[in-house]
């Protein structure tokens, strides 16, 4: 075997699918309305349904397609012990760890990238959540404090795509203690200066929710996605009453008080570029903006020095 | 009536004997003090050998056993002028979360705990535990009093988990555990907690990103319940006592896995045999672990604090 056919075909053979693929993947079923959406028009949707809207789960590459201008950079992240309690239930998890890998073509549930968002300079961290359900252990914990200090380092904000069934509990209490490790992420990016958004994609639910998810500067979330703490089913058992309709939908949670605004899949990477905008207003820009031409109230009080971001340079 | 959990029926055996003999010998029958202290010695050993032996799950069994000494045994035996706080300021009292100010050893601290109660109408009046947004927002705000004042804090933890709830979910669980966690990651003071029970998930966490944190000998500390897990990984809830041995949840475990810094041993055959001596024994190691932090500034242990959980788990295998 020569390298084209070990290395180049099969790569070939995922960017355009294989001949005996075509037939059923030319087409798509909604999982909402149940409609048949051509997989070329899906794509140009972001895997948003053009008949109702409904937003597809996706994965973490193709977010950061959507998100970043192209020629984003992948980041390598560190090695996290793998399977540190020899965690076992019907299969051991470390043969389910392995086969996710080499499924996803990474080593855990998020990915890290670097580059431009519209021009604005952004590191993004994107949960995969077809990699064991998203789930948190010290893999994805590492990759979450990885990603803070290159936000930090690069001087850019940090933006979070979550899709998440919680913690990995395969890693027992380990998984446990990314909680407050990723809690400690959001502290670095935070204390630096710099934007920390988070964007809640379907689903968020358990310890990442309730860690790092619910402390951003800004909470978005994508229409219809699920977020919450306690699953649905384990809430319907305690308290024995039917759950509200819509209940843990990001609208549910924007009604809620608890997230800043749902926006579409199409609009998000114009929405962060513009909130990026605002919030990182260079100093030196700030400094010489016209003097109003109506007297401002002289109550007014200046901002305080130390509270503006640092400049861009 | 002492409470006996199912893998002590031998012990419950042994003892109701005992007590039928010394009945029969108070009722003016034969003296039979030599048989009883026989059976006495024999049952000794008995509790002995059991609880040398726990098992995972018989540890899950005896972190919850109702007799177990609870968040406020602890505080009304070790906290002097406890004067507990109330509120979250913004919606309720959360009565599963205890906290307030009091002294520990002469020093002026501040207190916090999830307490389950210890009967049917306190462990109704505190949800069994299970707390509520409001509850971690008390937490948060306490956790906020104390480093203003420059008071260490000392947190007893012992819950199954945050209340799974709709109102709950409305009110911001999530954020509400997210914010305690910070809060107590951020504490410009020597915070010792202690896994006195159950320590079950983000709701455990919650009080619990400490300096030092401490586990009694037969309390366990969760991502998920044995339960919850078998029923997830193994489709049925009655592997729980499997889930539990390969969650690693013992003291013993987390120790080894150097997520905890100090096992305190409890009495021979558990806190609830005997709370005054198990209560006293935690004083004792939370004084120890305590006292070295006072000597460190806000800043540092911050920084310490910070290292210490950025470090867990990177070596660790068990
Ligand atoms: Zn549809």
């Amino acid at each position: 075997m020569n390298w084209i056919s070990e290395w180049a075909l099969p790569k070939i053979k995922t960017l355009f699918g294989g001949p005996r693929e075509v037939p059923e993947n030319l087409w798509h079923k909604c999982p909402a309305c149940e409609q048949m959406i051509f997989h070329r028009d899906l794509e140009r949707a972001l895997h948003v349904c053009p008949h109702c809207g409904h937003h597809m789960r996706v994965g973490a590459r193709q977010r950061m397609d959507y998100t970043l201008d192209p020629n984003w950079q992948r980041i390598e992240l560190p090695k996290a012990p793998a399977d540190p309690l020899r965690f076992r239930d019907q299969r051991r998890y470390g043969e389910r760890l392995r086969d996710a890998q080499a499924k996803a073509g990474q080593e855990d549930a998020v990915v890290v990238a670097h580059g431009a968002i519209e021009g604005h300079r952004a590191v993004v961290a994107a949960f995969e959540f077809s990699f064991m359900g998203g789930s948190m252990g010290a893999g994805v914990g590492e990759a979450l404090v990885t990603a803070a200090r290159l936000a930090v380092l690069q001087d850019s904000p940090l933006i979070v795509f979550t899709a998440s069934g919680g913690a990995r509990m395969q890693e027992g209490a380990i998984s446990l203690m990314q909680m407050p490790r990723t809690v400690i992420a959001t502290r670095m990016v935070k204390e630096a200066g710099l934007p920390f958004i988070v964007v809640l994609a379907d689903p968020t639910t358990g310890g990442v929710t309730a860690s790092f998810a619910m402390l951003g500067d800004l909470q978005i979330a994508e229409p219809g996605a699920l977020i919450g703490f306690a699953g649905a089913r384990v809430i319907e058992q305690t308290v024995r009453e039917k759950l509200p309709e819509g209940f843990q939908r990001a609208e549910y949670l924007l009604e809620h008080g608890i997230l800043d605004m749902v926006v579409k899949r199409g609009e998000m990477r114009a929405t962060l570029a513009r909130l990026i905008g605002l919030l990182r207003v260079p100093q030196r820009e700030s400094e010489s903006l016209p003097e109003p031409e109506v007297e401002a109230p002289p109550a007014l009080p200046a901002p305080a020095e130390a509270e503006k971001p640092a400049p861009v340079t | 009536m002492r409470h006996f959990l199912d893998f002590e029926k031998p012990l419950a055996e042994l003892e109701g004997k005992i007590e039928e003999l010394r009945r029969t010998t108070d009722a003016g029958g034969i003296d039979v003090a030599e048989e009883v202290g026989r059976l006495r010695d024999k049952a000794q050993s008995l509790l002995r050998a059991t609880y040398a032996r726990l098992s995972p799950w018989q540890k899950t069994l005896v972190a919850r056993h109702p007799d177990r000494p609870k968040c406020l045994d602890y505080i009304r035996a070790l906290i002097e002028d406890w004067t507990p706080l109330a509120g979250d300021r913004a919606f309720a009292d959360d009565a599963a979360v205890v906290g307030g100010l009091g002294r520990f050893r002469g020093r002026a601290v501040a207190v916090l705990g999830t307490e389950k109660g210890s009967d049917t109408e306190s462990r109704v009046l505190h949800n069994f535990g299970m707390a509520r947004p409001e509850g971690y927002r008390k937490a948060r705000r306490i956790i906020e009093l104390a480093g203003r004042f420059g008071l260490p804090i000392l947190s007893f933890v012992d819950t199954a988990g945050a209340f799974p709830g709709i109102e709950a979910e409305a009110r911001g669980q999530a954020e509400a555990i997210a914010r305690s966690i910070e809060a107590c990651l951020e504490a410009p003071v020597p915070f010792v907690a202690t896994i006195i029970g159950e320590g079950g998930s983000g709701g455990a966490i919650a009080l619990a990103a400490a300096d030092r944190i401490l586990m009694l000998e037969h309390s366990i500390y969760s991502v998920i319940s044995p339960e919850g897990c078998a029923s997830i990984l193994w489709r049925d809830a009655a592997q729980a006592p499997t889930a539990a041995e390969a969650l690693k949840l013992t003291a013993e475990d987390l120790r080894r896995l150097n997520l905890v810094d100090t096992v305190v041993p409890e009495p021979m055959g558990g806190a609830q045999r005997d709370p005054e001596a198990a209560i006293a024994a935690v004083g004792q190691q939370v004084w120890a672990c305590l006292e070295p932090l006072l000597a460190l500034d806000g800043a540092t242990l911050r920084a310490r604090r910070r290292e210490k959980f950025l470090e867990m788990g990177r070596n660790s295998v068990v």
